[in-house]
């Protein structure tokens, strides 16, 4: 009658019962943002400030990867300058962001998502489409 | 059979249709881990283990490339030593960096990705699709073109269904129907690159032409200077016999150059005004067709689009050619391996799948014919070899093989409220997930206990696998009465599934 699940025993032992998509929201562009619409299934999974806290955040670490700012030109003149083989060396500004995102996503799913049998797939496994939300069977795990 | 297991309580259990290989057995088989553009659903050529990305016709590329080439070779060889004698010799060095820098960009441009967007899981198109009916009542047999409007700084966008990719096209983007992908920020389908060109790589198109107008003026201007220039000593005729390659070098300088400078100055505008070459083809944001029609994406003045055009944060890719095929995820099994089956996402899947099917059916009957498990595991049902049961399936050939199958729409969903028009991968979609992701170290028994609670309908099957009422309801009295499956020999069970899935063709 355990309610909370490690993030381990989700990914291996729990069964799918449905998975929720947040879509892209389009409404500033082209821009990768994402819909920060409660969804009706996860109502009584999380809390909904919880949930709109977490897209919100990664709406925020999007923006910033996307952002046009005096670094990305630099960063894009140097790229030009070198017929673009620093990028052999060093990673992108974009990269790097994303590589903070899946930390976040990670992160979020041990502490508040994996414990209310959800779990986050990062968008970029998705092509940056949805956020896929995977809702696991809340059933014991002591078999 | 295993005699060594026979101490063990045999169990009667389901088979999973749904699980990985066939081969998923004791014995395991060894196959090479594949990586993700060896399956890419596209029309794309992939060299250097998938670093490299092209369309499928890369002959005017060559033609590019060979041009290029041969045109700065003969430069280089007959012009430059006059030139560099008479004039300066730095001019043989600005042509070299010039050229450098074009056969940079050209295979820069040439070679990446340029903004694919990796097609829908069949779990999203399955979302997706229950919203869309939600919204239009699920009316007719074929549902109107889907289209959703935003609004995006105060213009209203229609973003588009993609049929083929199943997803809604992001605003910008559009469906190359040479390369058969949804490409972020479209421009245009380059033959002259021989790739699309799109968000990732437009750039690099760009610097290309720049710098090949540059490169064709210079060549020009300096082909006709040594010309004019020897010809002052030693006549005009004489001049000409003397480097013959020079005529060649203008006369193909002379049409590059209203060609490639017209481009540039054209490509020039449309990064000013950020637009795409589709959007001002179509006017999309022209002032001719409404007063208000303004274009939402431009930044307001010309510095800032140029600069975000070239100077902007270059996104990755989004298609992870060189990622592994997780192992974990149920995936479409090499055509060698056996039976194809049912894969986690849609990228997996490939035409090659339909003609798979029926070379492995054709196989599997042969095998069962001759293997006396037949009777055993016949139960009081014959196998069914015809279509059963009311599911209208046009176009379905039996077993006939070869040719038609991958013509053949396989996989019609059973549920009649769903429409036809959904093809194979979706014939799943429909059905929530169980047991998903799986992990194959697994115990068997686990996945199989999974099953029981699947009703009939909800059994998920390969492509290409019917789910009629009847047939499946049949398979499954059949499956039930089987012995655990990793307990048998591994054809057993690829004979077992091939019973299988005959019954439902």
């Amino acid at each position: 009658m355990a309610e909370t699940h490690s993030l381990q025993d989700l990914r291996h032992q729990a069964a799918v019962i449905a998975k929720v998509f947040i879509q892209r929201d389009y409404t500033n562009g082209t821009l990768c943002q994402f819909q920060t619409k409660f969804p009706s299934e996860l109502e009584t999974k999380i809390d909904k400030q919880q949930f709109e806290e977490t897209v919100r955040t990664l709406n925020n670490l999007y923006a910033e990867a996307e952002k046009l700012g005096s670094q990305s030109y630099v960063e894009g003149c140097l790229a030009c300058l070198t017929a673009y083989t620093i990028f052999l060396c060093m990673e992108t500004h974009y990269e790097k962001v994303l590589k903070k995102i899946a930390k976040y996503i990670q992160e979020q799913n041990d502490k508040v998502y994996a414990p209310r049998g959800l779990l986050l797939t990062d968008p970029l496994e998705r092509g940056l489409r949805v956020i896929e939300i995977t809702i696991f069977e809340d059933r014991s795990l002591t078999q | 059979m295993h005699l060594g297991e026979s101490t063990r309580e045999c169990e009667y259990s389901q088979i999973s249709t749904r699980s990985s290989t066939p081969m998923e057995t004791p014995y395991k088989k060894k196959t090479p881990k594949k990586r993700k553009w060896e399956t890419f659903p596209g029309r794309n050529r992939f060299y250097c283990d998938g670093r490299i990305m092209m369309a499928k016709q890369t002959g005017v590329f060559y033609l590019t490339l060979v041009l290029i080439l041969v045109t700065c070779g003969l430069f280089f060889t007959f012009d430059c030593w006059f030139l560099a004698e008479q004039l300066t010799p730095i001019i043989p060095v600005i042509g070299a960096v010039l050229f450098l820098f074009v056969i940079g960009t050209l295979l820069r441009t040439s070679f990446s990705d340029p903004g694919v967007l990796p097609r829908a899981t069949p779990d999203e198109a399955a979302d997706l699709e229950r919203q869309i009916d939600v919204a239009n009542g699920s009316t007719g047999y074929r549902p109107p073109p889907r289209t959703k409007e935003v609004v995006i700084n105060g213009q209203t966008v229609k973003l588009k269904y993609c049929f083929t990719c199943k997803i809604f096209r992001p605003p910008r983007a559009s469906h190359c129907s040479l390369c058969d992908n949804c490409v972020e920020r479209f421009d245009h389908h380059c033959p002259w690159v021989g790739n699309c060109v799109g968000k990732r790589n437009y750039r690099f198109f760009y610097m290309f032409i720049l710098s090949l107008s540059f490169l064709t003026v210079f060549i020009f201007a300096f082909v006709i200077t040594h010309i004019i220039l020897n010809s002052q000593r030693i006549g005009f005729l004489s001049a000409l016999k003397d480097s013959p390659a020079s005529v060649l070098e203008v006369v193909v300088c002379f049409f590059s150059v209203w060609s490639i400078v017209g481009l540039s100055g054209f490509h020039t505008y449309l990064i000013s005004s950020n637009q795409t070459t589709n959007e001002d083809i179509k006017g999309s944001w022209s002032s001719k067709r409404s007063k208000d029609n303004y274009n939402p994406y431009s930044y307001g003045n010309i510095f800032t689009n140029c600069c975000a055009a070239l100077c902007g944060p270059l996104p990755p890719s989004l298609i992870d050619r060189r990622g592994f095929i997780q192992s974990d995820a149920p995936q479409l099994a090499p055509p060698t391996n056996g039976l194809p089956m049912y894969g986690s996402t849609q990228s997996q899947q490939s035409h090659k799948c339909d003609q798979d099917q029926c070379i492995q059916s054709t196989k599997f009957v042969l095998q069962v014919a001759t293997t006396p498990l037949l009777q055993q595991q016949q139960s009081s049902e014959p196998v069914i070899l015809s279509p059963e049961n009311g599911a209208s399936l046009p176009g379905r050939a039996s077993l006939a093989l070869g040719g038609p199958c991958t013509s053949l729409p396989l996989g019609q969903p059973t549920p009649p409220a769903s429409t036809p028009s959904l093809s194979c991968h979706e014939a799943t979609d429909l059905l929530p997930i169980h047991g998903h992701p799986h992990n194959h170290s697994h115990p068997l028994q686990e996945q199989l206990a999974h099953h029981h609670f699947l009703t009939p309908e909800e059994v998920p099957s390969p492509p290409g696998m019917l789910h009629c009422g009847s047939p499946l309801g049949h398979s499954h009295t059949m499956q039930g009465s089987f012995y655990n499956p990793a307990s048998q020999d591994s054809l057993h069970e690829d004979s077992v599934r091939g019973l299988v899935k005959l019954s439902s063709v």
